[in-house]
């Protein structure tokens, strides 16, 4: 069965599935509850299933993450939920200090079975903090998993995927898809962890993308295809783990390859993409690796400036032709 | 419980550090340690309030909550020495330590970052209705961390089942808490988080179990959290290698006046001051016997260094 839902109500429905389908699951943070969410993720959610498992917190990020991997550690499944992924950065000691490392620390004795959502991105007129991608901090970090659903259907998957993994996971969802509507598979069986997608064919050129950057991506493939470059178009969706074996793949098929991603270039999950590439995928290679990011600034505000620092298709685009007429 | 058996845990405490030091000397050690001697009777006093169940989250100072809530001496010794430990193999070490089976949440070498985590356990303990506590343990420089400012006001907001108790023994490394703070004792604090706090001789196991264990009824029948500060002085440096030159001069050799042991030795007639001795001599067999046991531990094989980052 496939309904057509928009991206943030296929988030509502995941944790709906969530709260109902486990008891040990708690859904908390920063007006969640009563109010239904900032972008309306939770709406109806504190109605149904009520302050037990589903409550309001202060604004305190470093506390409730923590209190989420306390909880986690001694039986709970929680879902704690930074409102902007640039809120992160004030919990970031309970992240990669606490969260990421008890389970190492303790080899194997405490899990930390939680999952940490946030929605990320640019979006018209948002201020630098709030706009990063800050993906690459936690791909960066051994004992995360990191998910970047790019479509309905996935942002209903992963997000219980997420819920049902027994490590902890950041799934960081995108601002700017939530009003974006597909079909979302409302009684698949729940994903494994991991595995990226070709989710276009392509002989000439592979486009690696994650999160926004995956329509951007598909957009710039159905631009070139008039100008007679075929591109192939993999959605990454977790950077981890890392499902490399299809980047791999693609590229012995196209021998070259583009990055795309919004987050800034410098140390983004791009360059981790590319090197592997040029460690692996050497042989296979007929052209320089490309990388498409934001270049190393703030975001700014103004839409005058961000539309030449948001990378989208025709950014791309761009990118692909100079790799494919190298 | 009550004097002989306190005693046996302090002094267990007391040697397991003194021993510990000593083997920092040899070399068997590798990282550094923070010791606890002279501030044996808060752990001591603490846990004699809990009950199997109650988790216990305390800091890289630790290793007498450790000891108090019933983790194998043995295991100490091996995670501290870099072995193959049944309790961390060998990933923690001294400073950040744990133990499901113990309940014990485990130390944490990030200052004030232990208590936004046992303010989770005491989520399960509530979520669940398993009538458990949360117990955690800070410094007094850890009162200055954001970290407890947030997880104190969410522990009041939810009721949570959590009991903070302040080990205030003066310093935060090199740094006099005087000139850190402008109130006189940290549970004034508590006032501002709607919480009660109470400040108790941190030397006398009974002031600190009757405090602690105020709290804890407290926070069992629903009440919330407590604040329960216990004051103390540390005997040794902030951690191995500390020369103390920050410390005025015949401070220390006050403080071993105050110190909980040799408070119990001076007050004893002759027939306590020989069953103190007979404890002492068992203390020492037992924790000799630990290190023997430690000191067999394999170190951990090299090939499982990438074991356990994720299920
Ligand atoms: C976030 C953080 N900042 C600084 C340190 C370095 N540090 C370790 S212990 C310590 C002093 C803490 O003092 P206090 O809370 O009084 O505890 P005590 O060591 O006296 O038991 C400091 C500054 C740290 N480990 N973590
Ligand atoms: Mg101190």
């Amino acid at each position: 069965m496939s309904e057509s839902l928009r991206y943030i109500q296929a988030v509502n429905a995941a944790l709906t599935w969530a709260l109902d389908s486990r008891t040990d699951t708690v859904y908390f943070g920063e007006d969640v509850a009563l109010p239904g969410g900032p972008f309306g993720a939770t709406k109806g959610l504190h109605k149904r299933f009520g302050s037990d498992r589903i409550f309001d917190t202060p604004i305190s990020e470093t506390g409730f993450l923590g209190m989420a991997l306390g909880a986690a550690m001694t039986g709970l499944r929680p879902i704690a939920e930074i409102m902007y992924a640039d809120f992160s950065f004030v919990a970031m000691d309970q992240i990669v200090n606490q969260i990421a490392t008890i389970r190492y620390s303790s080899a194997g004795r405490w899990k930390a079975p939680l999952v940490i959502r946030m929605q990320q991105g640019y979006s018209p007129g948002a201020c630098a903090q709030h706009s990063h991608s800050p993906e690459a901090y936690f791909a960066h970090t051994p004992g995360l998993r990191v998910a970047l659903p790019a479509t309905p259907d996935d942002a209903y998957q992963m997000l219980r995927t997420a819920v049902v993994s027994d490590d902890p996971v950041v799934v960081a969802e995108a601002r700017m898809l939530y009003p974006t509507r597909g079909p979302v598979r409302t009684d698949a069986p729940v994903e494994p962890v991991g595995g990226a997608r070709v989710v276009r064919s392509g002989t000439d050129v592979t486009v690696v993308s994650w999160s926004r950057m995956v329509s951007a991506a598909l957009d710039a493939a159905t631009t070139l295809a008039g100008e007679g470059i075929d591109a192939e178009v993999v959605d990454l969706r977790w950077l981890n783990p890392l499902d490399f074996d299809t980047v791999a793949a693609s590229v012995a098929r196209t021998g070259r390859l583009v990055v795309a991603h919004e987050a800034n270039l410098t140390g983004g999950f791009g360059a981790e993409i590319a090197a592997r590439a040029a460690a692996e995928c050497f042989a296979d290679l007929r052209a320089p690796i490309a990388r498409v990011a934001a270049p190393d600034v703030p975001m700014p505000a103004a839409p005058a400036l961000q539309a030449v620092v948001v990378p989208e298709a025709a950014t791309v685009a761009d990118a692909v032709r100079r790799t494919v007429r190298a | 419980m009550g004097l002989p058996d306190d005693y046996r845990l302090m002094a267990r405490i007391r040697r397991f550090e003194e021993r510990l030091t000593a083997l920092k000397d040899a070399g068997e050690i590798p990282g550094s340690i923070h010791l606890c001697n002279g501030q044996e009777a808060i752990p001591v006093g603490a846990c004699r309030a809990l009950r199997d169940g109650d988790h216990v989250t305390a800091t890289y100072r630790g290793h007498g909550w450790a000891i108090a809530r019933g983790v194998d001496l043995t295991g100490l010794f091996a995670e501290m020495m870099g072995r193959d430990s049944a309790l961390c193999g060998g990933r923690a070490a001294s400073p950040y330590l744990s133990d499901p089976g113990r309940w014990f949440v485990g130390e944490n070498s990030i200052v004030g970052a232990g208590v936004p985590i046992a303010t989770g356990a005491a989520l399960t303990a509530q979520r669940t209705g398993s009538g458990a506590v949360s117990v955690v343990s800070i410094g007094d420089g850890a009162m200055n961390q954001g970290n407890v400012h947030e997880a104190l006001n969410l522990a009041a907001v939810l009721d949570l089942p959590l009991v903070l108790v302040v080990e205030n023994n003066v310093y935060s490394e090199m740094s006099r808490i005087s000139d850190m703070v402008r109130v006189k004792q940290l549970a004034e604090r508590a006032a501002g988080y709607g919480l009660p706090g109470r400040v108790v001789d941190g030397n006398d196991p009974d002031a600190v179990y009757d405090a602690v264990a105020e709290a804890v009824d407290r926070a069992r029948e629903g009440s919330g959290p407590s604040i329960v500060e216990a004051m103390t002085e540390r005997l040794v440096g902030h951690y191995s290698g500390d020369a103390q030159h920050y410390r005025p001069a015949g401070e220390i050799t006050a403080a071993r006046q105050r110190e909980p042991l040799a408070r119990i030795r001076t007050a004893a007639d002759a027939d306590l001051t020989a069953r103190l001795d007979a404890i002492d001599a068992e203390v020492d067999a037992e924790i000799e016997a630990a290190v023997t046991a430690a000191r067999a531990v394999p170190h951990p094989d090299p090939a499982t260094a990438r074991e356990h980052v994720y299920v």
